[in-house]
């Protein structure tokens, strides 16, 4: 369950900055704990197994001054304490580090450690109708073993026993199902937690009344072992989404970026991103993201705003110019006055747009609440059909001249209420679940995190996907395209690698070892200087030429004797673009490219990918357009994207995904996100959601069969405690078997 | 029969009382972190690396 988080948190855009200057100072999210002892929450990569945790805790707890290390290996955090000042915080990371382990701090307020109390209240009311089930069936085997034989009043008394258990702990149980029943009824609204609450009700009513009697059918061992069956299916439920909440949580905490402010005294202090307030003066190196927004005041650089816009050409910023959050500083230091916290930065229009898109998707049924749809009213009726039956049938059959005795009224209402038991969708609670769970988990492992059910059941029916460019299908990250004679190519790259812009660097890792330049100069937004040699713009290196054609991001060298060399750049695309296109077609779904880049650099990434459509220059609300347009199609589309001009795509479209380095507002509009560099997990995501649909179907059709042969049994008075039993458990043996299928199936490819 | 009068109460107790060990080691956190326990069993202590 080890989170690959080895790319997460990082930057897509054009800008990878060296990892010390980028990996926060942890001393921000130090807390100071109830015990007066400082305590650090960190994500560590790579620990996986007994040794890690064995080397980490041992490591740590041999700096002086740490009193508590501890590794949760389910969700990779690590805790340490300390006593105040005996340790400094960065030797902790950095401890780790020389163990081999990347750690990053965590922001406390964007992964603040919840409890799980939901799942801690479920799992006591799991344990509560457990307990009960297991302990009326010490009563229950008895009774149906001792058929005949055991005296009327054992048996009763036994019963007696039973009610005593069974009724406290049913009513305590099946409070979930009793609070969403009620939920859906003040709406007029009926789901499945209706029919199992009115079961409870009934069947504990009924048995009391049978055992007032000293009858033999009392169902005290059915309705607990029922409660726990459709527990166990609430429970996985719930931790699925749990999961994924907390993990997408740890994914936005990682990229949660410290900030430097300038304190009153002129120091520099590290600070969270939550803790930003307006009118803050804050340093911004070259390659950090720019936390909130807000205006240069001193400096001059240029901006990678990628993330924001799509485009790849960086632009050059002076003082007074705007900063949004999330654009990424690319040469030179900046000094900026934040005009917003991070909470109410640049997302005001976006959240409007987002909020937007999913209400379109709200109008998404899942799967159960299809069947729940049909399930509640024929059952009911089917329910009442029986009471009328045994009521007025024999009256009835007597008119049409058949000898039939009166069975009363009793016999009528135990038989209706069997029907209502027997058909009580224990198994159809776990179909879908069961299935959920084993998919998700399974994809979990393989770096994709799904979001919730019915992300999946979504994935697995779309059938186009939309691929932003930047930062998606492409690494954000420009390569040099252009052919160039070798000591041109050599000379320039000296000039560059003085440089931490994109393009420089792109220059050097094509041109590959060398020195550097020694006296060359960097001239913010314009480009490198060193005595006759000039590399950058166009109009600083070699106004004497002409702009190119083709549009491409672009570097001249001039050393002043011979002719300018232009230097041609595109973003590199994923390694595996390509290959995930041409999978996604054999998968019957056809593929576009949407990308708010210029559209020549968007045409050339759709050629290079192995894409027919493609389109440039697209605003976010041109990107939800085409999603609008495609579903008034009545298709389906997947739309994957990162950055926040996607935003508003990804939460319209029909199932979203997001690569792990996407900025927080596109993450949390998707259905899933991808850890890792690859793009191939999406495709195999795919796979297995429409492999879990199957399942769920083939449960669903199960689930349908059992009440089919079941109901008119029960309808027909055949029904005993003890089939009733053995029939419930049964079904939910088989169908939670059934899912685990799902996990054989991999196992083998 | 009459030993039932003995043995239900017995019983139903002992399984109280399993229900609470549970109550008890969901309160403390025991489930908090399924996939470390497994592992952890593996390490020795501290003390028994010498012997």
């Amino acid at each position: 369950m080890a989170l690959s988080l080895t790319e997460a948190g990082r930057a897509s855009g054009l800008a990878h900055a060296e990892d010390s200057e980028a990996r926060a100072d942890p001393a921000a999210f130090v807390r100071r704990d109830a015990g007066g002892r400082d305590t650090l929450e960190l994500l560590v990569q790579g620990a996986k197994c007994a040794a890690c945790i064995r080397k980490i805790e041992r490591g740590l707890l041999a700096l002086p001054g740490v009193s508590d290390a501890r590794l949760n290996l389910s969700t990779s955090r690590l805790r340490v304490a300390w006593s105040p000042g005996s340790v400094a915080p960065k030797r902790i990371t950095d401890a780790l580090a020389q163990m081999g382990y990347g750690a990053s701090a965590f922001d406390p307020v964007a992964a603040a450690r919840q409890v799980d109390e939901e799942g801690r209240r479920l799992l006591r009311y799991l344990a509560v109708a457990g307990f009960a089930a297991m302990n009326i069936m010490m009563f229950s085997v008895p009774v149906w073993s001792g058929d005949g034989e055991m005296g009327e009043g054992t048996r009763t008394l036994l019963h007696w026993i039973s009610a005593l258990i069974a009724i406290p702990a049913a009513l305590y149980a099946a409070q979930p199902f009793f609070r969403s029943a009620w939920r859906a009824l003040r709406v007029r609204r009926a789901n499945m937690d209706v029919p199992i609450s009115l079961a409870v009700f009934l069947t504990l009513g009924i048995s009391i009344a049978e055992t007032l009697q000293q009858g033999a059918h009392a169902y005290f061992d059915g309705i607990t072992m029922l409660l726990s069956f459709l527990l166990i299916g609430r429970y996985l439920d719930h931790r699925l989404r749990e999961q994924a909440r907390t993990a997408a949580r740890d994914l936005l905490a990682l990229q949660s970026v410290t900030a430097s402010r300038i304190g009153a005294d002129g120091r520099v202090v590290a600070i969270g991103a939550g803790e930003i307030a307006v009118g803050d003066r804050l340093i911004l190196a070259a390659g950090d993201r720019a936390p909130v927004d807000g205006v240069v005041i001193e400096g001059v650089s240029e901006l990678d705003r990628s993330m924001l816009t799509g485009e790849t050409i960086p632009q050059a910023v002076r003082v007074g110019d705007a900063i949004h959050a999330g654009v990424i500083n690319l040469s030179q230091k900046l000094v900026m006055r934040a005009m917003a916290r991070a909470r109410d930065s640049s997302v005001a229009e976006l959240a409007r747009l987002i909020e937007a898109g999913e209400q379109g998707r709200a109008r998404f049924v899942r799967l159960a609440e299809k069947a729940a749809a049909l399930y509640v009213p024929v059952v009911h009726s089917l329910a009442l059909a029986t009471f009328l039956a045994w009521t007025f049938g024999p009256s009835l059959l007597r008119l049409a001249g058949v000898e039939f005795a009166d069975v009363g009224l009793r016999v009528a209402l135990t038989n209706a209420i069997a029907v209502l038991i027997v058909t009580c969708p224990c198994a159809l609670g776990l179909a879908v679940p069961a299935v959920q769970v084993v998919a998700t988990g399974r994809l979990f492992k393989r770096g994709v995190l799904v979001k919730s059910g019915d992300a999946l059941e979504r994935l697995a029916e779309v059938d186009v996907a939309v691929f932003d460019k930047t930062g998606t299908l492409t690494l954000g990250r420009p390569r040099l395209v252009s052919a160039a004679a070798p000591d041109m190519l050599q000379a320039a790259a000296a000039l560059a690698r003085v440089s931490r812009h994109p393009l420089s660097r792109a220059l050097v890792e094509a041109a590959g070892q060398g020195v550097a330049a020694k006296d060359a100069r960097e001239i913010p937004g314009e480009g490198i200087e060193s005595g006759q040699m000039r590399l950058g713009r166009r109009s600083f290196a070699a106004p004497e030429c002409d702009d190119a054609a083709d549009g491409a991001a672009e570097l001249r060298f001039s050393n002043g004797v011979a002719a300018p060399v232009r230097f041609a750049f595109v973003d590199t695309l994923r390694a595996d673009a390509a290959q995930t296109v041409a999978a996604l077609r054999v998968r019957g779904i056809t593929v576009e490219l949407i990308s708010g880049d210029r559209p020549v650099a968007a045409e050339a990434a759709a050629r290079e990918a192995g894409i027919e459509h493609w389109s440039g220059g697209a605003s976010p609300s041109d990107k939800t357009a085409r999603l609008a347009a495609l579903r008034a199609e009545g298709r389906k589309p997947l739309m994957i994207g990162d950055g926040l001009n996607d935003a508003a795509a990804l939460a319209s479209a029909h199932a979203s995904a997001s690569p792990g380095t996407a900025l927080e507002a596109s993450q949390a509009a998707s259905d899933v996100v991808l850890q890792g560099a690859q793009l191939m997990p999406l495709v195999e995501a795919i796979d297995v959601a429409r492999m879990a649909r199957a399942r769920a179907l083939e449960n669903l059709r199960f689930s349908a069969l059992y009440n089919i042969v079941a109901a008119p049994l029960a309808a027909a008075g055949f029904l005993t405690p003890l089939i009733a039993a053995l029939a419930m458990s049964g079904s939910s043996l088989i169908v939670t078997l059934n899912a685990l299928r799902l996990q054989l199936r991999w196992s083998r490819t | 029969m009459n030993v039932m009068i003995v043995l239900i109460p017995i019983a139903l107790f002992m399984a109280a009382v399993g229900l609470a060990a549970f109550f008890w080691s969901l309160r403390s956190g025991q489930y908090e972190d399924l996939e470390g326990a497994a592992h952890r069993v593996l390490i020795p202590d501290e003390d028994d690396i010498a012997g």
